[in-house]
């Protein structure tokens, strides 16, 4: 017991300098030119089998009884999420995709030990076909600017001392010892960093009305709700690099005044919860949490609050009503919650990507940080890109970037030679954006104009064969069950939305149907009370705007141009074409396809489901889809 | 020297009086000065004649609340450059607000909200009354039976003026709806019969019962399909 507490007193940093000679301590037991395994340990790398790869590893490194010469690490998500499992050989950085367990005997003997490559685990370029062995030289990662994301690859989130090696907590230590609270806020204004949850609301202003609230209790919110389709950055910044976010709080906490903060954190992603965990009580043994941080005299405690999963518990308002206890439901703003938030006490709520930034704005500077991005939006900004897109993953990129290189240039383009449609930006509250504004800069002024929106950084990338009113209708659907249902136009007017597009889709769709669809966004627009309803149309007004064509063939001619909805397509085998291969009638799931081998199939419309699945297997272009 | 208005129809002549524990705004072109503290439904409420701001989630004795949205007004907090919609309900009055209720853009989106109530409820006389003023004649939707539009007067009545919360709001979006906590089969103890419920319904879906506990509106979800829902969304524990 008594070694225990001398262990954690060890433990405690109790000043900058202590915390500068824990730094130096750790990177001098380093040894940098030993190898070490860095396998990625993100959502979507573990989903593909990242675990069962480690546990190879580690089996591997104890059968050839290497474990002083080889070190192994799970680190957070690299973003490549499209070729995981990931696995990077430092010091080279030599990078491997799509590693499966048995991969690891030979990485062992070859790389590890012999230092060779082994060739075929390597990436290969669509564009230039040639292999990439180094992790820098991807073209995926070598358009990107990875301020904020950068760490993830090479630290262990479960270890408070990677962190701190790769200069973690300087930029607390900076700011407790040698900034005014007022300066800490001045330098975030100057920076231009904005609200990186979807708002795009000066976060250095909303740390001021904070400060100048008057309150004995005052508190600092970290929203890691994150709800959108697609979207997984919030995800991955906490499970990778949960101290960079509890950092940033710890600078917002001593600069408006708090001593209690707040990690709201969806139930369902797990690991993110274990690792802000872990975080948070390992920056407690350090004294970097807690009470009388780095020596200062300053107190911050932190608590995870798991949500419930409820969409609507993002928004501010709602998300506090729910860390209160109550239902989740949105509440009007008139007085901002930095003034009158959680039990009526000033508070001051931030997305994940916004904590993570205020660490570099210290360290770097106001000047530094706001020369990346554009006028109006400053810094960079990690999105997901999903969809029909080659390199699926987390990119950060410098705000300004255009779509056109964060798709073709990073996302590597469109899969099966497709042609790209519509992109899709800041999830169901965003809108669908034509290729016509594809060299647009991405930042939050310019996708607004777009009738879309940053929202918290999703990014679903579509293909010609993209249905935009079935794109609407999926948003609308998942809108309609995300409403919280207190108000009116929100949960009747989606509700009737939802009503008429399924109608539109089923080519029940009259004329009139797009103006009584205007009718409801104007209603939903300027009535609803927060800014899920506020929003809510925008997936269906900006595809209405763009694709009107898409929405008149399937109201009046009863087709749907992309062969999406399944009321309004027909297949049908051209006998001139069927070669009675036999593939067709072997993939119906109802046996709606009947023949002789070597004469032409014929399709029983009675039976078919208008699954596609003969459609996808004909190698004769004989099936038709009208 | 200058002219505020009492009502609709009588004006005075007040001095500039500095340190008077009062704001002035202006509604519907009228200067009007009320005391502070109060939101701008609950000031024009009070004057016969201005404005004319209907309201149905919105009662007196209980909290506003902000859920049937017919009474949102159109603001101006910079002496009328630019206007904003806000909702009377819970906006508060401040010194030199410009408040319209009657605008073009007003009366659409009370139309609109309104022509999304009688879709839901169309045999509530309140309500078909409302729709008559704003000119909705039959609404573009599927018509639904509902007498219930959700403005959670008799949930807050319950809870706020008897401290019981017998009856709760419970789902979400269009399954929300008045019920015992928890889908509880019927309203437990914690009713005591006290007619609040029945007493504040905008729209009478709640009617006292003949044992003098309120027959809550009618439930509209069969009970399987709640049970789905409920495992559909119920917190894995961890």
């Amino acid at each position: 017991m008594v070694e225990q507490v001398r262990k954690l007193l060890e433990k405690r940093v109790e000043s900058a300098a202590e915390l500068e000679n824990l730094r130096q301590s750790i990177l001098g037991k380093r040894d940098t030119s030993r190898i070490c395994i860095s396998v990625c340990g993100g959502t979507a790398c573990r989903a593909s089998g990242a675990e069962a790869v480690v546990e190879a590893f580690l089996d591997e490194i104890e059968r050839r009884e290497l474990q002083v010469q080889v070190e192994m690490k799970e680190t957070g998500c690299h973003g490549f999420c499209e070729r995981g499992p990931l696995v990077v050989i430092e010091p080279r950085k030599i990078f491997y995709q799509q590693v499966k367990p048995e991969d690891i005997p030979e990485i062992i003997a070859e790389t590890v030990l012999g230092g060779k490559v082994v060739e075929r685990l390597l990436y290969v370029d669509p564009v230039s076909s040639q292999r990439i062995t180094y992790e820098p030289d991807v073209p995926f990662y070598k358009r990107q600017t990875r301020t904020i994301f950068g760490a993830n690859g090479t630290i262990d989130p479960t270890n408070i001392e990677d962190y701190i090696a790769v200069g973690g907590y300087s930029a607390l230590s900076k700011a407790l010892t040698g900034m005014k609270p007022q300066e800490i806020i001045d330098e975030v204004k100057k920076s231009g960093l904005r609200g990186r949850g979807g708002g795009g609301f000066p976060t250095g202003k909303k740390w001021q009305s904070c400060r100048e609230a008057e309150a004995d209790i005052k508190y600092v919110i970290c929203n890691a709700d994150e709800g959108d389709p697609g979207a997984y950055q919030d995800r991955s910044l906490l499970e990778g690099n949960p101290h960079s976010v509890l950092e940033g709080m710890v600078i917002g906490a001593y600069a408006i005044g708090s001593h209690r903060g707040y990690i709201y954190v969806r139930n369902e992603y797990p690991l993110a919860v274990r690792h802000a965990r872990i975080a948070i009580e390992q920056a407690m043994d350090y004294g970097l949490l807690g009470e009388n941080i780095l020596g200062s005299g300053f107190d911050f405690n932190v608590t995870i609050n798991k949500g419930g999963g409820a969409f609507v518990c993002g928004e501010s308002s709602a998300l506090m009503a729910s860390l209160e206890g109550k239902i989740g439901e949105p509440k009007a703003k008139y007085v901002h919650m930095s003034e009158k938030g959680l039990w009526d006490n000033p508070s001051l709520l931030n997305n994940v990507k916004t904590w993570a930034n205020v660490p570099l704005v210290i360290n770097k500077g106001a000047d530094w940080y706001s020369k990346i991005g554009t006028s109006g939006s400053k810094g960079t900004m990690i999105f997901s890109l999903v969809g029909n897109i080659n390199n699926t993953g987390l990119v950060e990129v410098p705000m300004g970037i255009t779509l056109r290189e964060m798709i073709f240039d990073i996302g590597g383009g469109i899969p099966n030679g497709k042609k790209f449609k519509a992109v899709q930006t800041g999830g169901p509250s965003g809108g669908c954006i034509p290729e016509q504004f594809l060299d647009t800069p991405v930042d939050f002024d310019e996708l607004t104009k777009l009738g879309s929106m940053m929202g918290s950084g999703g990014m679903i990338v579509m293909d010609e064969d993209t249905c935009m009113v079935d794109v609407a209708k999926y948003f609308i659907e998942f809108l309609k069950g995300e409403s919280c249902g207190k108000c009116t136009p929100c949960r009747e007017g989606i509700n009737r939305m939802s009503e008429i597009l399924s109608n539109i889709t089923q080519g029940k769709g009259k004329p009139e149907d797009l103006e009584a669809l205007e009718d409801l966004a104007a209603v939903l627009n300027a009535g609803a009370l927060c800014a899920l309803g506020q929003t809510a149309a925008n997936p269906v007004m900006s595809t209405l705007k763009y694709f009107r064509d898409e929405y008149i063939a399937h109201i009046e001619q009863k087709k749907c141009p992309a062969g999406v909805c399944r009321d309004l397509i027909q297949y049908s085998i051209d006998p001139e074409k069927c070669q009675g291969c036999l593939r067709c009638l072997r993939a119906c799931p109802t046996g709606a396809i009947t023949g002789e081998k070597r004469e032409a199939h014929t399709l029983n419309q009675g039976l078919c489901i208008k699954c596609g699945a003969c459609y996808d297997v004909c190698k004769f272009d004989a099936v038709i889809r009208q | 020297m200058a002219k505020v208005w009492i009502d609709g129809e009588t004006s005075i002549e007040v001095e500039d009086a500095d340190g008077v524990n009062a704001v002035r705004l202006t509604v519907d072109d009228k200067e009007i000065i009320v005391s502070p503290g109060q939101t701008i439904l609950e000031a024009v409420q009070r004057r016969n004649g201005i404005g004319n701001i209907p309201a149905l989630c919105h009662h007196p004795a209980v909290k506003p609340y902000g859920a049937c949205r017919i009474c949102t007004v159109e603001v101006s907090e910079d002496g009328g450059s630019k206007f904003k919609f806000v909702a009377a309900c819970l906006y508060p009055v401040k010194e030199g607000l410009i408040v319209k209720t009657q605008t073009e853009k007003i009366k659409k989106l009370r139309k609109g909200i309104i022509e999304l109530m009688l879709a839901r409820c169309p045999n509530v006389p309140k309500i078909q009354e409302l729709a008559e003023e704003y000119g909705v004649e039959k609404p573009r939707f599927v018509l639904g039976d509902q007498d219930c539009i959700l403005c959670g007067l008799c949930v807050r009545a319950c809870q706020e003026i008897m401290g019981k919360s017998a009856i709760s709001l419970v789902n979400r979006g269009i399954y929300r709806e008045v019920a015992a906590p928890f889908y509880a089969y019927e309203l437990t103890e914690e009713c005591i019969g006290c007619g609040d419920c029945a007493f504040v319904c905008p729209t009478g879906a709640i009617e006292m019962g003949p044992d003098d506990r309120p027959i809550l509106p009618k439930v509209k979800i069969p009970y399987a399909e709640i049970e789905v829902l409920m495992k559909k969304e119920a917190v894995t524990p961890s």
